[in-house]
Parts: structure tokens; sequence; C-alpha cells
């Protein structure tokens, strides 16, 4: 398998999770989205070291999935204390800096 | 078609028709469900790709870790009596349109550069490099990191104490 195929489906993945950003109206489904994102991203980044032969691009992954638990950790105790506030998750009634 | 290309394109097609479950399902928990799947599908692409690390990393952190939170978190925030637990999309023509066009423009731009077809081959053992790698030139970032954790951990747990 060429690089090509890998990055091509890594951009078909990629678009698939914004797709999710963009529609979802549940937070924890738009965070389900950001995921899906950043495993595409992955998926680049693992493809693009194999094919050049340096290790580097993986250590660079193990960071960024690193990242991303931290991420989704904070995003999702995020979520909790919204909906403790608001009684709701979806993100159109979450308007609070409204003025 | 060797048997590296037929797996690939199984699991390729795979990992996109679980994806289009996560953006579609109905019920969240359908949806963290199909994320499990995508990203061990994501994990056999790896190993494809002689990436046992990180396939390993994947499927602990990932399908272990982050979607046990999800599922946490839809329980937690989505436990009203008597009302289902559904969502909706909205605004699916500004994603569509959104999406396709992203995905157009990396593709065209992926078609127009001369891209290596073969791999390289493999001289030393890759798990032994990340980790003589992470422990000697990254090792700064790798410290970073753990502070990283250290703060996310704490703010996690801060926001999510116990109503006074």
């Amino acid at each position: 398998m060429g690089l090509q195929a890998y990055l091509i489906l890594a951009a078909v993945l990629f678009g698939i999770g914004l797709f999710g950003v963009v529609t979802r109206r549940n937070t924890i489904g738009i965070l389900l989205g950001i995921e899906l994102m950043l495993n595409a991203v992955n998926i680049n980044l693992v493809a693009f070291a194999r094919f050049s032969g340096s290790e580097v691009g993986m250590v660079f992954t193990v960071f960024a999935i690193c990242i991303t638990v931290a991420e989704a950790a904070m995003g999702l105790a995020i979520v909790i204390l919204l909906f403790r506030i608001r009684r709701t998750v979806m993100a159109d009634h979450l308007d609070l800096l409204k003025g | 078609m060797s048997i590296t290309e037929i797996l690939f394109y199984a699991f390729s097609g795979v990992l996109l028709v679980s994806a289009v479950g996560v953006i579609t399902a109905r019920n969240p928990v359908h949806a963290a469900l199909f994320l499990v799947f995508s990203f061990f599908n994501s994990a056999v692409l790896w190993m494809l790709l002689e990436a046992e690390f990180l396939a390993a990393v994947q499927l602990l952190l990932y399908a272990g870790g982050i979607v046990t939170i999800v599922v946490f978190a839809i329980v937690v925030t989505e436990r009203l009596v008597g009302e289902r637990i559904t969502q909706t999309s909205r605004r699916i023509t500004a994603g569509g349109v959104t999406a396709l066009a992203l995905i157009a423009l990396v593709v065209n731009a992926i078609s127009r550069q001369p891209l290596p077809t073969a791999r390289e081959p493999l001289t030393t053992d890759l798990t032994r490099t990340i980790g003589e790698s992470v422990l000697t030139r990254f090792v700064l970032p790798f410290e970073l990191l753990g502070v990283l954790m250290l703060a996310a951990m704490l703010g996690a747990v801060y926001f999510a104490r116990p109503e006074d």
C-alpha cells in the first residue's frame, strides 16, 4: 500500500469528524467528532513516519495521543459541570455568555 | 492483489462505516461504541504499518480509557427519568458542504504530490527506538507531558467534585 492510500483515508475520516462537529447538537457528540478528527491526524503521522523510515513521527504520535486523553478528560469534566449548572448538554441551550 | 492490500481496504472500509456511525447514531451510547470500533480498526491499520506499540497504546488509551470516560459522562448527564436518550443533528447542508470541500481540497493536494509507494525497510526494533528517543532526544517534552497530565487530572477532579 502506498502512502497516498493512507493519506486519503485520513482525509476522509477527518471530513467525517468535521461533519459531526458542525452538525451535532449534543456537546458529547461534538467531542466524539473531535476525537475522530484527532484519530485521522494520528493515522497520517504514523503513515508518514513509517514511509520515511524515521521514528520521530511515531514519538510525536505518542505525545499527540497523551494530549488527546488530557483534552477528553477536561472536555468531559466541563460538560458534566455545565450539566450541573444548566441541566442540559445541548450546545444551543448553553448561552451563559449571551449579553 | 496482495493480502496486505485486501486487509487495508477491508479495515479502512469498516473504519469509515463506523466513523459515519459515530456521527449519525441517535443514541449517544451507540455513538461511543461506534467510536470504540473505529479506534480498534485504526489500531489494526497501524499494525499493518508495523507500528505495533502504537496500536497497543491506541487500544489501551483510546478504546479502553477515553470511551469509558465518554460513556460515564453520557450516563451522568442524561439520567433524566422518563426522557429518551436521543440526539439529533442540525445544519446538515452546511456541515456536508464544509466536510466535502475540505476532503476535496486535501485529496487534490495529495494527488498533486509525488509520494513514496514503497516503505523503507525496517532495520531496528521500532518499539525500542521509540522508547530510546523518548528518554534521550525527547526527554524534555516527555517530562512536560507528565506535568500536563497532572494538571489535567487535577482539573478534572476539581470540576467533578461533589456539589457543596
